[in-house]
């Protein structure tokens, strides 16, 4: 029964769908290494993001124009370019070979992907998070500040819970993008998920099922991202809704009138 | 440094071929028919969920393939050679008008409903509707997004390197490689991305004054 399976596959699927299967759990060490490297890169970037944004969103000139620089020269240049700068050019400098973290970190592709990756999101989630930090209303600081509390108080229990949650629909793309560019990790020789599939192509002179199959598995982690955050944002953002869609009922007579 | 000029180019008819599909997408989203909204609803859902990278590979080799045996079976055409430009322009231009798409219809539909339908009262046909009433409204609703896509899209033909395309990025790596000055000569590319992205800011800017020019005086009133 298998073997007529396997038969007929081979004969027919335009495709071949068996070399796929026998190479799967290379994909899926692949998947797990894109996985990886978008997971680690978006918690370091997160979590530089946040004193950034703060900076960003205060009016002290000395620190705001660093970060401004910074944040700019990120969002303005690709990430492949980005990449490349750490990956192949630091070792143009002879005193950078010289330390170190060299030869453990900075000689190491993957340790470059993920030091750009983070740099890059960090750019990104900086500003976005300092778009919902000034957005926050005035009325809300305004009640803080009468409590009597102070601005670290201020930050972490009024602003940043609040600038935190209206930044996830914003920040679900962030997702979604570093995702999308963590395919650069397969340029500097990565066996990422799409590295995996161009290794595939390469080894058994293919045209389509390395690709497709890489193709196929980074739309499935991408629609499972964006329905996880959808959920999220059902649960941190129910008080921004309209009433009547949290009670899910249409109401009948007047207020069903639309204009 | 030529590779600067492939890369303008690249960018550009990218955003033409972006441009239609986006087009095409918002209207086919927007239109009643089911088959139509069916295919849109797929073709944004795959551009926008498989890395662009991925695409421009897979047209690049796969697509080349399939072209040619699509020629041999019918025997309408010779071998041909798919060129790195247009696999990577098609494909980029191809990937942003799903994003275009979503801009657009968001753009489409913020605009009321009865402005259209007045349309159809002083007797406009459809053309003359999408022209007069649609066109100037949902170019304003729709800068800001574009903006974004267009930012996304300069520096999304970087990858376009990867299949040897000798744009800016190519021409860098390999000078770079053989002075042995890599980090010199990647951050001079660096830089040419930056002043890219820095003149299409201030044309955008410009087209978003001009095109809000009344609404943000009505703001201030």
């Amino acid at each position: 029964m298998g073997e007529s399976v396997i038969a007929f596959l081979e004969t027919w699927s335009p495709i071949d769908i068996v070399l796929i299967a026998q190479n799967f759990d290379r994909f899926l060490w692949g998947a797990l290494v894109t996985l990886q490297l978008t997971v680690i890169s978006l918690v370091v970037g997160g979590l530089l993001s946040i004193p950034l944004a703060i900076i960003r969103s205060g009016n002290n000139p000395f620190l705001n124009a660093p970060v401004w620089a910074f944040t700019y020269l990120f969002r303005g240049t690709p990430l492949l370019v980005q990449t490349y700068l750490i990956y192949y050019g630091l070792g143009q400098f002879e005193w950078i070979r010289q330390t170190v973290v060299w030869e453990p970190i900075l000689s190491q592709a993957w340790w470059c992907a993920l030091i750009a990756f983070s740099l890059n999101t960090a750019a990104y989630t900086t500003e976005l998070l300092r778009g919902s930090i000034i957005t926050t209303s005035k009325g809300e600081v305004e009640a803080a500040k009468a409590c009597g509390l102070g601005k670290w108080m201020r930050f972490r229990r009024i602003v940043l819970p609040s600038a935190f949650r209206r930044a996830l629909p914003a920040y679900s793309n962030e997702v979604i993008f570093m995702l999308h560019g963590s395919v650069v990790a397969s340029t500097i020789t990565i066996q990422d998920l799409l590295g995996v599939g161009r290794w595939l192509n390469g080894r058994y002179y293919l045209a389509y099922e390395g690709f497709i199959t890489a193709a196929v598995m980074y739309l499935i982690i991408v629609l499972l991202v964006s329905r996880g955050f959808r959920l999220w944002e059902k649960h941190w953002l129910k008080h921004l809704y309209p009433l009547d869609a949290v009670e899910a009922k249409p109401k009948k007579g007047l207020a069903s009138f639309r204009v | 440094m030529s590779g600067t000029w492939v890369t303008i180019q690249l960018a550009l008819i990218s955003l033409a071929i972006s441009l239609m599909f986006g087009l095409l997408g918002a209207w086919a989203k927007l239109s009643k028919n089911y088959l139509a909204q069916k295919t849109a609803a797929g073709y944004t859902t795959i551009v926008r969920g498989v890395p662009d990278l991925v695409l421009i590979l897979l047209v690049f080799y796969g697509g080349q393939e399939l072209f040619n045996s699509l020629g041999t079976a019918t025997g309408l055409w010779d071998y041909v050679e798919i060129s790195q430009f247009a696999a990577g322009a098609g494909t980029i231009g191809i990937v942003f008008g799903g994003y275009m798409t979503e801009t657009f219809r968001g753009a489409i539909i913020a605009i009321p409903r009865g402005q259209i339908e007045a349309g159809v009262a002083c007797g406009m046909n459809r053309f003359t509707i999408f022209r007069r009433v649609i066109w100037p409204q949902m170019v304003r609703y729709a800068l800001p997004g574009f903006s974004n896509n267009w930012l996304v899209q300069i520096k999304s033909t970087a990858l376009v390197s990867v299949i040897g395309l000798q744009d800016v990025v190519y021409n860098g790596f390999v000078a770079g490689k053989s002075t042995r000055q890599l980090f010199t000569f990647m951050f001079a590319v660096l830089i040419i991305y930056l002043l890219l992205t820095a003149v299409s800011d201030l044309v955008l800017r410009w087209l978003d004054r001009k095109y809000s020019k009344g609404i943000v005086r009505s703001d201030n009133g």
